[in-house]
C-alpha cells in the first residue's frame, strides 16, 4: 500500500528561557494510506508534538515530512494554512467548537475558505452532520450538547472538507465510557468505510485497540519503529 | 459566517461588553460636551462680522477714547458707518444677576448690527426715548420683563442706580447672535457723567466701524490708527473677530485646560478599551488557534479581533453621539446665563466619530498583533 505520510529524521526542540528542551530526536517512520495509527506514550514523550508536525500545525527543526506527496516542511505559513484547510481534518480532546455558532455552523466553518456557494456549503455541512447522526441537533449550540455530541460535531467538522487524513489528539480523553465508545466506533467506521487515514494520539489502551498500528514514543524517540 | 462571528463575538460577555460600550459612550459624550463648551466660549467670535472693525485705545480696552474722534473716523475713506459704545456691566436687583449692558449710540448701533432684530414700532420707541433700553429675548424671559417695564440696574464701572424703560425686545437673526444683551442710550450715560464725574464724560469705550467692503478692512484700520498716531489717545483698530478673540484670550488658560481634559478623557477610555480587548483576545487564544488550524489566515483572525474592537468602540461612540444633543440641550437650559450660544457643532460630531475610531484602532492593535502572530501549538496548549 502507498505511504501517505513519510517522516524522515525529524527533530524538534522547544526553548524554555535560555534552555533548549529536546522533544523529538531523529524520528523516521511511514504511515500507509488508509491506516488507523495510534501514537502512544507517557506524558511529555512528544506524541502530540509529532502529531502537530504531521498535521502542519508546527514546524520541525530539521528533517522532512511528506504528507500525501507534499513536503510540508518546505511550505510557507500561508501555503501550510491552505494545505491544512484542504488536506487534514482535526479532532481535539476538548472539541474546540466555537460557542456562538450552532452545530451546523461549526461544521460549515472550514468551508468558508473554499469557493463553494452558501447553499453548497450548507449542503456539505448537513451531509457531514448526517454522517455523525446529529441531524436532529444541528441548530443546537455547543453548550446545549453533551460531550459526546460535541465531539461528533467536531468529527463532522473534520470530515466536511473530505480530507484524506484525520488527526485526533486524545479524542476520548474528555468523554465518559459510553460516549468514548461511540466516538471510537465512528472513527473506525470512517476509516473502514470512507478509507480515511487516521492518526490518533491516545493514552487510552481501549482507544488504541481500534487502531491497526501502534507507535510508542518515549522521551522523544520511537521505541517500536519497524 | 465570519461576519456572524464578528457580530456575535462582542456580546459573549454581555456585562463586559455593556460596560465597555457605556464607558466609551460616556467618554465620547464628555469629549463632545467639552468641545461644545469650548465652542460656546468662542461663540462671540463666530458672531463677528467681516465688515466690522473695532477701534479702541491702543494701551488697553480699559482706557477710553475721546468722543471727538467720531467725526474724524467717519471721514476715513471706505468707512460706511460709525457707532460708539461704553461697556456698562451692571447687576439687576441682586449682585449675582449680572447683566451684559452696554451704552451705545442707538441709531448707528442698530444699523451696524442688523442681526439684532427689533420690530419697527419698538425700534422707533427705543430711538425716541433717551431713558429707554432694549433687551434680548432670553434676558427678558429670564427676568420676566415686558415692554414698558421700569428696570433699575446697579452699575459698578459707573456706580449708582440707573433707571431705564424697556422699549424693545430683540431676537437674534442667527443662531450665534447673543440674545442676552442689554443696550441703552449712550447720551443717557454721558449726561449723568457730566453731572457726577465730568472728567469721565464725552469719552467712549470703543468705536464700532462698518466698512464698505471686507477687503477694505486693513486699509481703513491703518488709516484710522495713522490718523491718531502721536495723539494723547492712540488707537488700535482691529477686526471685530480679533477684538472678540482678545477677550477670549484673557481666559485662554481655561479653554486650554478644557481642551486638554477632553483629550485626557479619550486617552483614559483608550486604555480601558485596550485592556478589555487584551483580556478578550487572551481568553480566545484557543479559538484563534483552532481557526488557524482549520486554515484561517492572519487576515481573517485580524478581522475578528480588530472588528470586535471597532464594533465596541463605534457602538459606544454612536451612543455617546446620540446622547450629545439631549445633554447639550440640558446644559443650554441650565447654563444659558454663561453660555447663551451652546450648540453642538457638526465638527464636534466628526471629532466624536474620529475619537471612537481611534479608540477602536488603538485598543485593537496589540491584541490583533498577538492573535495573528500566535503559534497554533501554543494556542492549543492553552486549551488543554
Amino acid at each position: 500500500m502507498k505511504n501517505i505520510v513519510e517522516v524522515k529524521n525529524v527533530t524538534k526542540s522547544y526553548r524554555r528561557g535560555n534552555q533548549v528542551v529536546p522533544v523529538l530526536e531523529d524520528i523516521s517512520f511511514e504511515i500507509a494510506e488508509g491506516e488507523f495509527v495510534a501514537l502512544m506514550g507517557p506524558s511529555g514523550s512528544g506524541k502530540s508534538t509529532l502529531l502537530n508536525l504531521i498535521a502542519g500545525l508546527d514546524k520541525a527543526d530539521s528533517g522532512s515530512i511528506v504528507v500525501g506527496g507534499v513536503e510540508i516542511t518546505a511550505l510557507t505559513e500561508t501555503e501550510l494554512a491552505e494545505w491544512r484547510a484542504s488536506s487534514v481534518g482535526f479532532i481535539f480532546q476538548f472539541y474546540n467548537l466555537i460557542p456562538v455558532l450552532t452545530a451546523l455552523e461549526n461544521v460549515e466553518l472550514p468551508l468558508v475558505l473554499t469557493r463553494l456557494t452558501r447553499a453548497e456549503r450548507r449542503e456539505h455541512a448537513e451531509m457531514a452532520i448526517r454522517v455523525v447522526n446529529l441531524e436532529d441537533r444541528m441548530d443546537h449550540y455547543p453548550s446545549q450538547l453533551s460531550g459526546g455530541q460535541q465531539q461528533r460535531v467536531a468529527i463532522a467538522r473534520a470530515i466536511v472538507t473530505d480530507p484524506a487524513i484525520l488527526v485526533a489528539d486524545e479524542p476520548t480523553g474528555d468523554l465518559d465510557k459510553v460516549s468514548a465508545k461511540e466516538i471510537l466506533g465512528l472513527m473506525d467506521r470512517l476509516n473502514r468505510e470512507s478509507g480515511k487515514t487516521i492518526i490518533m494520539v491516545t493514552h487510552d489502551p481501549r482507544a488504541a485497540e481500534k487502531a491497526h498500528v501502534m507507535r510508542h514514543l518515549e522521551k522523544g524517540v520511537l521505541v517500536n519503529a519497524p | 459566517m465570519l461576519l456572524k462571528l464578528l457580530l456575535k463575538n462582542p456580546f459573549r460577555h454581555k456585562l463586559r461588553a455593556l460596560l465597555t460600550v457605556l464607558g466609551v459612550a460616556i467618554a465620547i459624550l464628555s469629549f463632545g460636551m467639552l468641545r461644545t463648551i469650548v465652542g460656546a466660549w468662542y461663540a462671540g467670535v463666530e458672531f463677528s462680522s467681516a465688515t466690522r472693525l473695532v477701534t479702541r485705545n491702543s494701551i488697553s480696552i480699559i482706557f477710553p477714547l475721546p468722543l471727538a474722534y467720531y467725526e474724524k473716523i467717519r471721514q476715513v475713506e471706505g468707512v460706511k458707518e460709525v457707532s460708539y459704545a461704553n461697556w456698562f456691566g451692571g447687576t439687576y436687583k441682586d449682585k449675582k444677576n449680572f447683566i451684559a449692558a452696554m451704552a451705545v449710540e442707538p441709531r448707528t448701533a442698530l444699523d451696524i448690527y442688523p442681526e439684532f432684530v427689533l420690530p419697527p414700532d419698538q425700534e422707533k420707541a427705543f430711538l425716541k426715548d433717551r431713558k429707554s433700553c432694549i433687551a434680548g429675548i432670553k434676558l427678558a424671559r429670564r427676568y420676566h420683563w415686558k415692554i414698558g417695564d421700569q428696570i433699575t440696574l446697579t452699575g459698578n464701572i459707573f456706580p449708582g442706580d440707573w433707571e431705564f424703560v424697556l422699549k424693545g425686545i430683540y431676537t437674534g437673526k442667527y443662531a450665534s447672535t447673543p440674545e442676552d444683551q442689554f443696550r441703552f442710550h449712550w447720551n443717557y450715560l454721558n449726561e449723568r457723567l457730566k453731572k457726577t464725574t465730568p472728567r469721565r464724560a464725552d469719552q467712549v469705550g470703543f468705536y464700532m466701524i462698518e466698512v464698505k467692503k471686507p477687503e477694505l478692512a486693513a486699509q481703513v484700520s491703518a488709516a484710522i490708527d495713522g490718523m491718531f498716531k502721536n495723539s494723547l489717545a492712540e488707537t488700535l483698530t482691529e477686526t471685530e473677530k480679533a477684538f472678540e478673540l482678545s477677550f477670549v484670550s484673557m481666559t485662554e488658560a481655561i479653554v486650554v485646560a478644557i481642551r486638554l481634559v477632553s483629550f485626557v478623557v479619550i486617552i483614559i477610555i483608550m486604555a480601558v478599551a485596550a485592556n478589555t480587548m487584551a483580556m478578550t483576545a487572551r481568553e480566545r487564544i484557543g479559538e484563534y488557534a483552532v481557526l488557524k488550524t482549520l486554515g484561517f489566515g492572519g487576515r481573517e483572525i485580524a478581522l475578528l479581533v480588530f472588528g470586535e474592537s471597532l464594533m465596541l468602540s463605534m457602538t459606544g461612540a454612536a451612543v455617546g453621539m446620540a446622547l450629545t444633543y439631549p445633554a447639550a440641550d440640558f446644559f443650554k437650559s441650565q447654563l444659558s446665563d454663561y453660555f447663551p450660544v451652546f450648540n453642538v457643532a457638526r465638527e464636534t460630531l466628526y471629532m466624536d466619530a474620529a475619537a471612537g475610531l481611534i479608540v477602536g484602532v488603538v485598543a485593537g492593535i496589540f491584541p490583533t498583533w498577538r492573535a495573528v502572530r500566535l503559534r497554533i501549538a501554543d494556542g492549543l496548549r492553552r486549551i488543554g
